[in-house]
């Protein structure tokens, strides 16, 4: 049990039956992106062309602002009974917690996304015309880089007063090179017109590189006194 | 030590002043877009102090957090604050100049785009340092330098390759400037720099104080008698 990837296992199984029991993350997104899908298409009401241009930025932003509440949840659940400053006193490595979050919130993300999707197809009538399989890395990809710098900073907003508002503030600005790419290759899919193999490429950089970062300098933030 | 304020502080004035006669009166009228280049010394020094002042915090940040010398984070927020003071100048003075003469107040161009997220990115690094209170909170922004450390060269990137394929202002090639525009540039670089370190001290001296301010604090609170 003392394995990290045991630590791993146990934590992301205790999120994963909280989450199950309680759906509090869950309903809070799904409801969340709803909304958004049901204001956008308000505001726009587009016609099946147009739609195929604008969907891809939609759909980010809709999961970008759901992953947020999410994230939002991640720690706070462990601030009750203090259990988070239990974790820091034992001597369980810190990025076998961090990864746990990490995994438990691109699982959550991955629901979302899987039950969102039909009803921004049917809501905006899409129909991609380039090669439709290529979503599933950009969607594995772009969420990923969200989660995995959302966990990070869901770590460091929890430190600081009105944290709710925090971490949109600080995940955000970092996160636009990758919400570029996750826009720009879904809009080349659903358009046909363009290859999206280099945002592809990019998402995968963005993610080897802060996940190498997360892991080097979380136990330094989880720690901070 | 303490001299060298005062010395500091008359250099710069007077940095400050030839350098400014230097752009308006003396280097020469642009051919093409007339005197609404002048902008031009301003602009693009306030960017390379900017940079320089950037630079700055992300050394001091990556030293705090190998070393945890209060010093060094200190020398940090002092850096990030000037920094974002002169990228401020630069994100006003750009499109005021770029009216005139591209016709059009903004471009999502790589290098103003660039420039505009360095500047969320510290923006969100002073947020991050308003809000968190406590020995905490040095730890917490140093490490968000970092990742706006990390993540610049994705972002040139990222946007470099989006914009490309349109046609974009270009702004003359280093080439083509005249001798004597590099030379007012220089100046004023210097001008800024000195202007930008003078603010500095101050703002670390002032860090420091509130260090040990909040230093002493702790201390008394520990320990009432020691306050007598």
């Amino acid at each position: 049990m003392s394995q990290p990837s045991g630590i791993v296992r146990a934590t992301l199984a205790k999120d994963l039956r909280l989450e199950w029991r309680s759906k509090d993350a869950i309903n809070s997104m799904l409801f969340f992106a709803l909304l958004v899908v049901v204001i956008f298409s308000f505001s726009f009401d587009p016609l099946a062309e147009e739609s195929r241009r604008i969907a891809g930025g939609l759909i980010w932003v809709a999961f970008l602002f759901a992953a947020v509440t999410a994230l939002n949840q991640t720690w706070a659940r462990e601030l009750r009974n203090q259990a988070l400053d239990a974790y820091r006193i034992s001597p369980a490595p810190a990025n076998s917690l961090f990864l746990a979050k990490a995994f438990g919130n691109f699982i959550f993300v991955i629901v979302l996304e899987a039950l969102m999707t039909p009803l921004f197809i049917m809501f905006y009538k899409l129909r991609a015309l380039g090669p439709a399989w290529e979503l599933v890395p950009v969607a594995a990809l772009g969420t990923w880089a969200l989660v995995v710098n959302g966990t990070f900073f869901a770590a460091i907003s929890l430190r600081t007063r009105s944290r709710e508002i925090m971490l949109p503030l600080l995940l955000f600005p970092i996160s636009i090179p990758a919400l570029l790419a996750m826009v720009n290759a879904t809009t080349n899919i659903l358009t046909g017109e363009d290859s999206s193999r280099f945002w592809i490429v990019l998402l995968g950089a963005y993610d080897v590189v802060f996940t190498i970062a997360c892991l080097f300098l979380f136990e330094t933030v989880l720690q901070a006194e | 030590m303490k001299r060298a304020f005062p010395i500091l502080a008359v250099l710069t004035a007077l940095l400050l002043g030839y350098s400014f006669y230097e752009a308006m009166f003396v280097a020469p009228t642009d051919q093409m877009q007339g005197d609404v280049y002048r902008i031009i010394y301003y602009h693009v020094p306030s960017a390379w102090s900017a940079f320089a002042f950037f630079l700055t915090n992300f050394i001091a940040s990556v030293v705090y957090l190998l070393r945890r010398n209060l010093k060094a984070d200190a020398v940090a927020v002092a850096a990030a604050e000037i920094g974002v003071v002169f990228c401020t100048v630069v994100l006003v003075t750009g499109p005021i100049w770029a009216r005139p003469v591209w016709g059009i107040w903004w471009t999502w161009d790589s290098r103003l785009t660039s420039t505009l997220v360095l500047w969320l990115i510290y923006v969100s690094y002073l947020i991050l340092r308003r809000f968190s209170s406590g020995g905490q909170a040095p730890v917490l922004a140093a490490s968000l330098a970092v990742f706006g450390a990390l993540d610049m060269p994705l972002v040139y990137f990222s946007i470099w390759f989006f914009r490309t394929q349109h046609p974009q202002p270009v702004v003359g090639d280093g080439g083509s400037i005249d001798p004597r525009m590099w030379h007012v540039w220089l100046l004023n670089w210097a001008g800024f720099l000195c202007f930008g370190l003078l603010v500095f001290w101050k703002r670390y001296r002032l860090e420091i104080l509130q260090q040990e301010v909040k230093e002493t604090q702790a201390l008394e609170a520990l320990d009432p008698r020691s306050s007598q």
